[in-house]
């Protein structure tokens, strides 16, 4: 089999518009909720977000550096953020200028989790109050999922296989596994592979908060909701934002002297079949996909030196996880460190799992794993666990861990290990 | 200029992003402005929201130039 790895990294997040400032503020502890901004939130339960900031905040966001001002009119901004991550990950691997050859054998699996709610809500009032006539010419291609692939690919011409995974929060580690194999089974030599969400709309936020999803109770407080792990925590915060990675067939990458972030290892995969939202009680599914990540990849548990935990903040979706990585660590958890960077940026849903996934690969890069924020009184089940409260650890880091689990009961767990 | 001509070409500014000096009454949408077919559908919805006119689609395909525009909705107030 084909070895993977990833040689371009690029990210909007709620603590910045690009791969660097977003690291910088996750490591320096900072928080990206705030009030909701986008809509007049409040009537509704929940009125906090981690909003993507504008160009003229400290770490806002300028999408017309890499996004003409004509489609980021016509699309939603899932598939903005999505362009502008795609197009800072291509230039950080030095490959924005590939020859036709090149461009033949590389593609895009970049995905979503829900696609262009605002967009879908506001041209549903459109066609409510004004009539069909006046829907917008350009309302389903820039609602789409796979519009960023596809935005993408037309942008830099890219060739090759045009996929976009939706498999709700796993998404992100779902697209980088897929893509990962598309080269390893020879479909491809270079991918563009991550996620991207922007469903901080009334009926996104009104939907999670119906569906229990959500924290109500830190609306006062916004910085202080998103708070894995610990007893007080009551749902978790929407983000937004997007993570994509360039992959790249390993000797390809080698033979152009390209700077190598991380092998791509292990991808497991696995359904819960049990339940729409709630992860099954035993935590059997999460366990399984970690399991399979860890056999793929050939390392043994005590390689593993740093979990990116899916920990979205949810009472319920923490223990379990916390439970199946106890189950398959065992006493090497003792030397292992594991955190949530959901406490920082929120959860990016179909995002998440590639910006946390560029995330470990920092954390490798830089050895250094990013702190839990708000982990003041740890749940019981928390003893002899590493959480990293509050402030990021230098540390060693040699292979690391993502876990995302996702509405459906869908999960992916992805190993990477530095090369 | 015209103040139909002014706000035609605002309107074409905004929509289609390109700079104003380049929104010339000879310009052609498709071949000088960088519109596709669906753009010129955008267009003419928000002319017809701005000027209260309609402009059927056998009239909009005739839309070709900036010129084109302003003379369609100038004969129709």
């Amino acid at each position: 089999m084909r070895r993977v790895v990833v040689t371009g990294l690029g990210m909007v997040s709620p603590l910045g518009g690009n791969v660097e400032t977003s690291w910088k503020n996750i490591i320096a502890s900072k928080s990206g909720a705030a009030t909701i901004t986008r809509f007049d939130a409040t009537d509704y339960k929940c009125r906090i977000a981690c909003e993507v900031k504008p160009a003229d905040h400290e770490y806002g966001y300028d999408a017309s550096l890499d996004v003409d001002h004509k489609i980021q009119r016509q699309v939603d901004p899932f598939i903005v953020y999505g362009i502008s991550a795609a197009s800072e990950a291509l230039r950080d691997a030095g490959l924005d200028t590939m020859t036709e050859e090149e461009r033949l054998r590389a593609g895009c699996s970049i995905g979503s989790g829900i696609g262009g709610l605002p967009g879908i809500e506001s041209e549903s009032l459109v066609l409510a109050n004004k009539g069909p006539g006046r829907v917008s010419p350009h309302f389903v291609h820039g609602r789409l999922i796979n519009l960023i692939s596809g935005q993408v690919s037309i942008k830099y011409g890219l060739m090759g296989p045009n996929h976009a995974v939706v498999t709700a929060c796993s998404t992100g580690a779902h697209s980088i596994g897929d893509a990962a194999r598309m080269i390893a089974m020879d479909d491809a030599d270079v991918m563009l592979a991550g996620g991207a969400e922007s469903a901080i709309c009334p009926i996104g936020i009104a939907g999670f908060a119906q569906a229990r999803a959500l924290s109500t109770g830190f609306n006062d407080t916004p910085e202080k909701a998103s708070r894995p792990y610990d007893v007080n925590r009551d749902g978790f915060v929407m983000g937004e934002g997007a993570g994509v990675v360039v992959l790249e067939e390993y000797e390809r990458a080698k033979a152009r002297g390209a700077k190598i972030y991380a092998e791509v290892i292990g991808y497991g995969l696995s359904g819960d079949a049990y339940h729409v939202t709630a992860p099954h009680p035993e935590g059997s599914g999460g366990y399984r996909s970690m399991e399979m990540a860890l056999k793929k990849s050939g390392l043994s548990l005590e390689d593993i030196d740093y979990v990116n935990a899916h920990g979205t903040s949810t009472p319920l979706g923490d223990e379990l996880e916390l439970g199946a990585v106890k189950r398959l660590f065992g006493d090497h958890l003792s030397s292992m460190s594991m955190s949530s960077t959901k406490s920082a940026i929120g959860h990016l849903l179909g995002g998440a799992g590639a910006v946390e996934s560029i995330f470990c690969i920092l954390a490798m890069r830089d050895q250094i794993v990013p702190p839990t924020l708000n982990l003041d009184e740890p749940s019981e089940s928390c003893k002899g666990v590493d959480l990293v409260p509050h402030v990021a650890k230098e540390r060693k880091v040699r292979a690391v861990l993502n876990n995302s689990f996702g509405f459906g009961g869908t999960n992916a767990s992805l190993i990477m290990k530095a090369i | 200029m015209s103040e139909t001509a002014d706000r035609v070409k605002k309107i074409v500014v905004e929509h289609l992003g390109v700079e104003a000096e380049k929104v010339t009454e000879d310009a052609s949408f498709i071949d000088d402005l960088g519109a596709d077919s669906l753009d010129i559908v955008e267009l003419v919805m928000a002319f017809e929201e701005e000027f209260g006119v309609e402009i059927p689609d056998d009239a909009a395909e005739k839309i070709a130039t900036v010129k084109d525009a302003i003379d369609y909705i100038d004969s129709k107030q």
